[in-house]
């Protein structure tokens, strides 16, 4: 286990076989988010109060579980970065802070879309969306800091214990969000997740989902593919493996 | 090796950082006069009648404060880091929680009391009955020192760093959204003349979170940031 954990963390191994993994994760991906769109904006029948707007949900949902599912992967490898000094986890972390902002920008992005037709404004102070937002500014946060410092060790590190101090906050923006939602706004704000979904709507959303965890690990292969190459621009391997 | 206990440590730091700053009063001044103009500019931006300012009150209150102890957290390492005490600090053998931790509370003490102290004033100023000026001052006393203490691990984290205040805004700006939810709920509660407790015991809640935890993170980073 730990022999095949020390071979996994070294560059030029993880180079090959991040490159080999890769398309076993980016053709189901690919081929569940075609099936589940498919399946969302065709087949699905639409909600009987939202009408065809709900269909968004198809992609809202999933980028909004992503954004989250991204932060706390970044601060599992930062800390496992930080406590076992393994330069591939903070490579893994450094990778995910672009996807996560992404993924949580579409969530943004989606939602004010949904809210235009069923709130009759683009943007409205629902306890989702504004701690999406705060997500989005903590994302942003650590993209600074990392890029503000020039030392790269320095730079792993760093963002390593912001990032374990973002995800310690996390749930507790999340809930004083909601605190101050319910206080604030008439309760009458439409659930995304209605409890009873028919699983017409309910397969091609889990499929969405799956295929968008799927679609986030093919790309961060592929960033961290990129970021070892940098990192290791020096080493001998790299002119081995491109040669 | 210690030749002296970490509390002894600690408590000569703390005593340091009061002397300092009694010698160098700016390092009071500059935020309890960066709060009081933000506060003004509401007043001049929305209307000086008295019952739409008290409307505003709390968020006013609560944003200048927050930004007011955002800008004094960046001197809270500035000068230690550039004249290389702060790697005596890590060298000392000393626990560096507990010195930062020392640290942290002076800081909180020259800028976050003082803070705390003229608020009543504002908050008078802004319309905001007597009654509710107590809830002001403990609200205040609670969110100061929580965003003193996250504020420690930001300036941690930036030492030396170019841009390092507006970094540090950027750092520590979304991390204490929610003691801008709970201080300015609880001001508002007091306002309106009913119990402020709820939003009060969630302030101290925060609050002992981030005693625990912040002076070992801010630790951490600091060891990071002079490596």
């Amino acid at each position: 286990m730990w022999q095949w954990l020390h071979k996994l963390a070294s560059p030029p191994h993880f180079y090959r076989m991040a490159g080999r993994l890769m398309p076993w994760f980016a053709w189901p991906a690919t081929l569940l988010i075609v099936a589940g769109l498919y399946g969302g904006l065709v087949l699905a029948p639409a909600d009987y109060q939202q009408g065809d707007a709900f269909r968004i949900i198809y992609v809202h949902a999933p980028s909004a579980w992503m954004s989250l599912m991204v932060y706390v992967t970044m601060a599992v490898s930062a800390a496992i970065g930080l406590v076992w000094r393994m330069k591939l986890a903070h490579a893994v972390a450094a990778s995910c802070a672009p996807i996560g902002a992404s993924f949580t920008f579409a969530a943004l992005a989606t939602g004010a879309l949904w809210g235009q037709p069923m709130w009759g404004t683009w943007w409205v102070w629902d306890a989702r969306l504004t701690s999406e937002l705060i997500l989005l500014f903590l994302y942003l946060g650590y993209i600074a800091l990392r890029s503000a410092i020039d030392d790269p060790q320095r730079a792993d590190r760093a963002s390593a214990v912001l990032a374990i101090v973002g995800v310690i906050n996390v749930p507790v923006i999340h809930y004083s969000v909601v605190w101050w939602n319910t206080l604030h706004q008439a309760p009458s704000v439409t659930k995304m997740a209605a409890p009873s979904i028919s699983p017409a709507m309910l397969v091609p959303l889990l499929m969405m989902i799956l295929g968008f965890t799927l679609c986030f690990v093919a790309m961060l292969l592929v960033r961290v593919r990129g970021e070892v190459l940098r990192r290791e621009r020096n080493a001998e391997w790299i002119r081995e493996v491109l040669a | 090796m210690n030749t002296i206990g970490s509390m002894a440590a600690g408590r000569l730091l703390f005593q340091r950082d009061l002397r300092l700053a009694m010698r160098r009063w700016d390092q009071v001044t500059d935020p309890l006069v960066f709060f009081l103009m933000v506060t003004t500019l509401f007043p001049l931006a929305l209307s000086p009648e008295l019952s739409r300012l008290r409307e505003v009150a709390p968020g006013v209150l609560w944003v200048a404060a927050l930004l007011s102890s955002l800008l004094a957290s960046d001197s809270l390492l500035r000068s230690d880091a550039q004249d290389g005490t702060l790697e005596q600090y890590v060298l000392s053998g000393q626990p560096l929680t507990v010195l930062l931790l020392a640290k942290t509370v002076a800081h909180w003490i020259l800028s976050g009391l003082p803070l705390v102290l003229i608020a009543p004033l504002v908050a008078a100023a802004l319309g905001v009955p007597t009654a509710a000026l107590g809830v002001v001052m403990a609200s205040l006393v609670l969110g100061t020192l929580t965003l003193s203490l996250t504020g420690a691990i930001g300036a941690a984290l930036t030492i030396g760093l170019r841009r390092g205040s507006l970094l540090l805004a950027l750092l520590v700006l979304p991390l204490v959204m929610p003691l801008l939810i709970f201080g300015a709920r609880a001001v508002e509660l007091a306002i309106d003349g009913e119990t402020a407790a709820g939003p009060l015991y969630l302030l101290a809640a925060m609050l002992v979170l981030t005693l625990t935890l912040a002076p070992l993170t801010a630790a951490a980073a600091v060891r990071i940031s002079i490596e």
